[in-house]
């Protein structure tokens, strides 16, 4: 996909205009926080867990080398194929290949963030393998030829007349604006291609090193169809996503339903462990694991490897009022909100993605959220350090913070000037206690008012008490 | 080549030497032991409140419950809900928990054993155990219980023996390596209620792809 991260601010100014994303970033607020709040209210330990799977994550992450070794022996122990790709373009050929290995016309996939990370679908395309988007978000952006916004609910900036529109072109049924008329479509759509196709790709939540399994959590029950019918099944993950024993992944189940959609549990929690054994009716004859790497074994050991915890369950993003303003799409690349943040950096570069851990208001709520206690606006602020080391900022901030450093240096100015703006800004403010209109500050007072200060400022105070 | 290229950079990151002895200890140790984390005081319950909460949770998941008292009231409810919902087809799997059921062979009803295909109305299959901290069913596969059955047809019936109810995920894991070992089969599917999406408006629809109803019959005794 195309990166637009380096025009968030066009896209910010495009999507805060945009009535019909406006109406459908509505629906997300009004859901996730209140439905994982609900969840969390239900278990008491839940901070608790949250402390443990930091530091077991933290335990994986210090061995982690040793822990993909144990679960590459195990998936070749069971008859199953890892591939290592360092690259999104050494993913794309492995998974291109072993298709082209199968004579595969058709591919089903489940979804997988990791596959869009890497662009696979355009890819397969290209090289004459059809993909087919089988969750019922991303079917709906396939047909739509659009992208997920969002981690969890890919196809949430798109409202109900949206899907409609584009089930009526492609299905040349009679329109319907009944949403489980729409899904009945959509699942008698994909049932022929479930069948038809000849591989099945899907990502995994979790890698199992004790069993060489890897795990999908769904509620569809897509996942499980595009990886039990056709001959072949491909998982596209990444190396972070290991955990030692099934007693470890269970840690984090326990977490991630309740933080993502505040189920208490995910409909279908599959683990497949290599191909179908020799006594077995069903299931793929063939099992790959294709681990992406992607610039993430560059974090380990830097300030960044506390990134490496995340467990995609898009609590940050939900919460998130600069997210909950612009949507996903606004920020350029396939991770959205605070995780994308320090995510897309990493992988395209801060010199495109520079303004993405600029777009946070650094209240602290990702974090407060966070299930594996990622500092996120901690990590944000490392990027703004590496964006300031590179000169990348922009000249008009690196000139407005080199006037408020010569002020900061000189404590006596500083304070006047604190006391004469306040003393200003009160006269302007006048009775009404508020200021329409201010030079420099566009931005804020063209849609709504500054409130003026209303006493004394924070050193005259101070003075006072002392 | 990328698999050494990833495993030189995760170890110059973490300052890996030569000898790394203590951190290998230190993993064979963990994946040993497959020690439990923090299980939550709701799952540790004695026997008679897990069963109570596992009805509880499934149905919350909106799974349909139907207790029976004994293996030999099966085959009756089955075909009492299967005609019910005017269904006249089932394909079961070959699980010996399935076998010497006494079906009344009354009616339109077409029974086979055979794997799922598309456009199959109802399936049966025989649950590994249920986990009643979140009224999950666990089943797995093999030669007696194709996967398919659990994903494919419309309506998804499942027997469950109350005896076979832990509490939390932890106990089943322990359950489940006793009875198969430490190899896993193909897939193990851990089931909590019917398919479902809210990728439409965040509304939610039931019936995505899965089965869009799972009806549990919970059998007492044995």
């Amino acid at each position: 996909m195309e990166v637009t991260s380096q025009d968030f601010k066009k896209n910010a100014h495009i999507a805060l205009h945009d009535a019909k994303l406006q109406r459908a970033l509505g629906n997300l607020k009004a859901g996730f926080p209140g439905k994982r709040a609900a969840a969390i209210a239900r278990l008491p330990e839940f901070d608790a867990l949250r402390d443990q799977a930091r530091d077991l994550k933290n335990h994986i992450l210090a061995h982690l080398d040793l822990y993909l070794e144990e679960f590459e022996n195990n998936v070749t122990a069971q008859g199953g194929t890892v591939h290592w790709c360092r690259t999104a373009e050494d993913a794309r050929k492995t998974i291109l290949e072993i298709c082209r290995q199968q004579d595969a016309k058709t591919v089903t996939k489940g979804k997988s963030m990791v596959t869009e990370e890497i662009a696979l679908n355009e890819y397969l395309e290209a090289n004459g393998v059809t993909p087919v988007e089988t969750d019922l978000g991303e079917y709906i952006l396939q047909l739509r030829n659009d992208h997920p916004s969002h981690i969890v609910a890919p196809a949430i900036h798109l409202t109900l007349e949206d899907v409609a529109e584009a089930f009526h072109e492609h299905h040349q049924r009679p329109k319907s604006d009944d949403p489980a008329v729409l899904m009945q479509e959509a699942r008698e759509m994909l049932r022929k291609q479930f069948v038809a196709a000849d591989v099945g790709i899907t990502g995994a939540n979790f890698l199992i090193a004790e069993t060489g399994s890897t795990i999908i959590c769904t509620n569809e029950g897509n996942g499980d169809l595009t990886q039990t019918l056709p001959k072949t099944h491909i998982v596209v993950s990444s190396i972070e996503k290991v955990v030692p024993t099934l007693e470890d992944m269970t840690l984090f189940l326990r977490l991630l339903a309740r933080s993502a959609t505040g189920q208490e549990f995910t409909v279908y929690n599959t683990l497949s462990t290599g191909p179908r054994r020799t006594t077995d009716q069903d299931g793929p004859e063939n099992f790959h694991v294709v681990l992406v790497d992607n610039g993430r074994s560059d974090m380990v050991g830097t300030e960044l490897q506390e990134m490496l915890r995340c467990i995609r369950c898009s609590a940050c993003m939900n919460h998130c009022p600069v997210y909950g303003a612009v949507g996903g799409q606004t920020y350029g690349w396939v991770y959205p909100g605070p995780m994308g943040s320090v995510l897309t950096p990493q992988m395209i570069g801060i010199e495109n993605a520079g303004l993405l851990p600029n777009a946070s208001t650094f209240c602290g709520k990702c974090e407060e959220v966070c299930p594996v206690r990622i500092p996120l606006p901690k990590l944000m602020r490392h990027w703004r350090d590496k964006e300031w080391e590179k000169h990348l900022t922009p000249g008009a901030a690196r000139s407005g913070i080199g006037i408020w450093a010569f002020f900061a240096k000189r404590p006596a100015l500083y304070r006047w000037l604190a006391q004469s703006s306040n003393l200003f800004l009160r006269l302007v403010g006048g009775k009404r206690g508020r200021v329409r209109k201010l030079p420099l500050a566009g931005g804020w007072t063209d849609y709504r008012d500054m409130p003026a200060p209303s006493g004394k400022t924070f050193m005259q105070q101070w003075q006072e008490r002392k | 080549m990328s698999r050494a290229e990833i495993f030189n950079r995760i170890r110059t990151g973490l300052h890996i030497g030569a000898d790394d002895q203590q951190r290998r200890e230190a993993v064979q140790q963990r994946l040993q032991a497959r020690a439990a984390n923090l299980i939550p005081q709701r799952a540790q319950l004695p026997h008679d409140a897990c069963i109570k909460l596992f009805i509880q949770m499934a149905e919350e998941s909106a799974a349909e419950l139907i207790e029976l008292q004994h293996r030999s009231e099966l085959a009756a409810a089955v075909e009492h809900w299967l005609s019910e919902n005017g269904l006249t087809q089932l394909v079961m799997a070959s699980d010996e928990n399935l076998q010497d059921l006494q079906w009344s062979g009354n009616g339109a009803l077409v029974r086979e054993e055979r794997v799922a295909e598309a456009g199959d109305e109802a399936s049966l299959t025989n649950a590994f155990c249920g986990i009643a901290e979140t009224g999950t069913l666990m089943l797995y596969s093999g030669p007696d219980s194709p996967t398919t059955l659990n994903f494919l047809p419309d309506n998804h019936l499942v027997a469950l023996s109350a005896s076979s109810i832990v509490g939390p995920y932890e106990e089943a894991w322990q359950k489940l390596r006793s009875t198969v070992g430490t190899e896993l089969p193909r897939t193990v599917n851990m089931i909590t209620g019917p398919s479902r999406s809210a990728d439409i408006e965040q509304k939610l629809q039931m019936g995505a792809h899965g089965p869009r109803r799972l009806a549990i019959f919970l059998i007492r005794e044995e």
